[in-house]
């Protein structure tokens, strides 16, 4: 119910307002500056190119997101960071609210993507019931997930997207259990895309902002994405340690086409990821078992791999 | 109009559906369906619907129910939604939010004991639970008052004076269950009575704004000041969607309290739901044997309508409430409302509570006889009087 008009409260006990002017959908117009995130943080660079390739593509969207850095970034009343229509939905309902917005524009025949901008919290945990509904019923929404490992927000408490070994305040001598594979379970449902981001390769992640943009139904990206506060990290080092955790097979880059052909997108360099590590205080000296690590990682890649080759995604012709 | 035999939840689900198919000329409607026992009918009957702009979502959960619609509602289309006891419960935190959010959102609540234990029968419990949130709450007591309070919950909700989410409630199996001769309005009518939708606030590409992004204290405060204006609105636009009802489809939708015999009553019985049937046939009886009982019916529980309860007890000495809801600790809802009203008012009225069927227990003529025994022998209001209990347990404390 904020900035519904200049006044907080009008007098003539209605909810109208003057229309503010339009705003044309820019690069700028998505995140604007003045934004309330922390140095380094991964969010504000991902929004922006999701702005960037939503302007290349000459698309507008309106904003769904849950409880999250997301939300906090807008700043408080009567400014907004979002230059695009944007609600704060209940921690647990983006995927329902924005599944609510998409099928009113598509009654109308109208424009417009409808994106819900999550946080792992809101993603792999407490809304993971209404993502996977809306998956299935193949909602016509685009869902993004920035995933930085943690409960950012609340001052960084595990959530099930934080990888082993990384200590939280809720995990104080470091998490001893797996990360989620929130992509898998999402490719499972068989939705038309699903797709890894990062945003050390800004030209992988524009091409599938791109791909998103092109196809309807349900759509998942999943972005890793820094997070110097709740990391430990030297913002200034955020977009490396992302581009180590691909170059070490940490996060792997690849799509998925209706759950049934695969694409990677990179093979990793297999660079040790030992220094991924210990640029982060999460992280304790010497308490990840690196050979396991790279083990485990190297499974995954292969498993992907194996599915890639056997089920390739076939480019049709209007992709190209 | 030939009368139609139908339950209460097909009156809901026809009204529910004509209202949504009178914004197809705008921009449609959608609701989040999810079901729960007695209410499934509804939203059944809404799903064959063969709407010309609507799309009903059936989604995993209740929560995600309310969230549709209002995804839907801020996008500019008329919403709404069903549930019932548990499933209300778990609804509750985006029931709250389309409260905030000044959605004028229809939901039909059909009251069913919240559990445990697992009792699928009449109880209040689970809709007077939210009555702190910014939503306008209508206790109905017929099938008939169920379709029409529905269609005029919409016309009130989307008033532009009022923009808050309403409510409608009946009584689990005893109304939801039980076919009554209802008059169904043609589409035609419910297209004139019911306008078409255009929400004030919402989101728009050419004109982007945040909603429910941080607000300092001040504003935030003057937000549920704004609230507080649109329930003081409310009696106002109520009279003006009732008077329209009656002049436009030819019935009185109902009072948001409605009175019998109370204008020289001395002992007064204060009533929701279904229960006023029954406690009217017996008031009625008792005044043909001369006595000066009267009955109050309130339909309307948010808000509270307090100068219109306040006149038809006016010349009462004792009040009983009977509340089919029970709020641990303290007793009926209805009666704790009753006494807040005439606290430093008429601190001498005597106003007793009385807890009858609960948990979907009959609330027979017997059981109001009873309360009016009770009643008469009191010179000052106790603790709640239960009623109805198996092996003779409750009664006066």
């Amino acid at each position: 119910m904020t900035a519904l008009s200049g006044s907080p409260r009008d007098p003539s006990g209605t909810l109208g307002g003057p229309e503010a002017p339009a705003i044309p959908c820019t690069e700028e117009c998505l995140l604007r500056p003045g934004n309330t995130n922390c140095g380094g943080c991964g969010m504000g660079v991902g929004l922006t190119m999701l702005g960037r390739a939503l302007a290349e593509a000459g698309e507008t969207c309106t904003l769904a997101i849950p409880a999250c850095c997301g939300i906090v970034t807008a700043g408080a009343f009567p400014t907004t960071s979002y230059g695009v229509p944007t609600v704060a939905t209940t921690f647990a309902s983006a995927a329902a609210f924005a599944s609510g917005i998409a099928s009113i524009r598509d009654l109308n025949e109208e424009t417009g993507q409808v994106i819900c901008w999550a946080g792992d919290g809101g993603t792999y945990d407490i809304g993971i019931a209404t993502l996977s509904a809306a998956a299935e019923r193949d909602e016509n929404i685009i869902y993004f997930c920035y995933d930085n490992e943690i409960y950012g927000n609340t001052g960084g408490q595990r959530s099930s997207a934080t990888p082993p070994g990384a200590r939280t305040t809720t995990t104080p001598l470091g998490k001893t259990e797996e990360k989620k594979d929130i992509l898998a379970i999402m490719a499972a449902h068989r939705i038309p895309y699903a797709a890894t981001l990062s945003i050390a390769h800004p030209e992988d992640f524009a091409r599938k902002i791109h791909t998103a943009l092109s196809i309807s139904g349900m759509r998942f990206l999943l972005m890793h994405s820094p997070c110097p506060t709740g990391w430990k990290s030297e913002p200034s080092e955020s977009v490396e340690l992302v581009r180590q955790a691909v170059s070490s097979g940490l996060f792997l880059l690849y799509e998925v086409w209706g759950g049934r052909t695969y694409r990677m997108n990179l093979e990793p360099a297999w660079t040790d990821p030992a220094e991924y590590y210990r640029r982060q205080r999460r992280f304790g000296d010497d308490e990840i078992d690196l050979a396991a690590t790279r083990r485990i990682c190297r499974e995954r890649f292969e498993r992907l791999k194996v599915l890639a080759e056997e089920f390739p995604y076939e480019e049709t012709r209007a992709e190209k | 109009m030939p009368l139609k035999l139908v339950t209460g939840n097909h009156a809901a689900g026809y009204a529910l559906s004509a209202a949504a198919e009178a914004n197809r000329g705008a921009r449609g409607a959608a609701c989040g369906i999810y079901p729960i026992t007695p209410q499934t009918e509804i939203v059944e009957y809404v799903a064959k619907f063969p709407f010309t702009k609507t799309r009903v979502v059936p989604v995993e959960s209740e929560h995600s129910a309310m969230a549709v619609s209002m995804g839907a509602s801020l996008a500019g289309a008329r919403a709404f939604t069903a549930s019932s006891s548990n499933g209300i419960a778990y609804m509750v935190e985006n029931i709250m939010v389309a409260g905030y959010y000044r959605l004028p959102i229809v939901m039909v609540a059909v009251n069913r004991t919240l559990g445990p234990p697992w009792n699928i029968w009449a109880d209040q419990g689970d809709t007077l639970m939210l009555r702190d949130f910014p939503w306008l709450q209508f206790y109905c007591e017929d099938n008939q008052e169920v379709l029409d309070t529905t269609l005029l919950a919409f016309r009130l909700a989307e008033d532009r004076r009022i923009l808050l989410p309403a409510l409608v409630a009946m009584d689990a199996f005893i109304l939801s269950h039980t076919q009554t001769g209802t008059s169904l309005p043609d589409q035609a009518d419910v297209d004139r009575y019911v306008p078409e939708l255009d929400l004030p606030h919402r989101m728009r590409h050419e004109s982007p704004t945040t909603l429910g992004g941080l607000v300092w204290p001040d504003v935030a405060m003057s937000l549920r000041l704004e609230i507080d204006e649109a329930m003081e609105r409310v009696d106002e636009v109520l009279g003006e969607c009732r008077k329209a009802f009656i002049e436009q489809l030819g019935r009185d939708p109902g009072a948001a309290v409605q009175t019998f015999a109370t204008e020289d009553a001395e002992q007064v019985l204060v009533v929701s739901g279904s229960i006023a049937t029954t406690a009217r046939e017996v008031v009625r009886r008792r005044r043909e044997e001369g006595e000066r009982l009267g009955l109050i019916k309130i339909k309307m529980f948010r808000p509270f309508p307090e100068s219109a309860v306040r006149e038809a007890c006016r010349g009462a000495a004792k009040v009983a409430v009977l509340d089919r809801n029970y709020a641990a600790g303290i007793g009926g809802i209805f009666c704790q409302e009753l006494r807040a009203l005439f606290q430093g008012d008429r601190d001498g009225l005597v106003i007793q509570g009385y807890l009858t069927g609960l948990c979907g227990g009959d609330v027979t003529p017997a059981m109001i006889e009873d309360v009016i025994a009770d009643l008469g022998g009191r010179v000052e209001a106790g603790k709640p009087v239960w009623m109805g209990m198996a092996d003779g347990k409750g009664g006066n404390r």
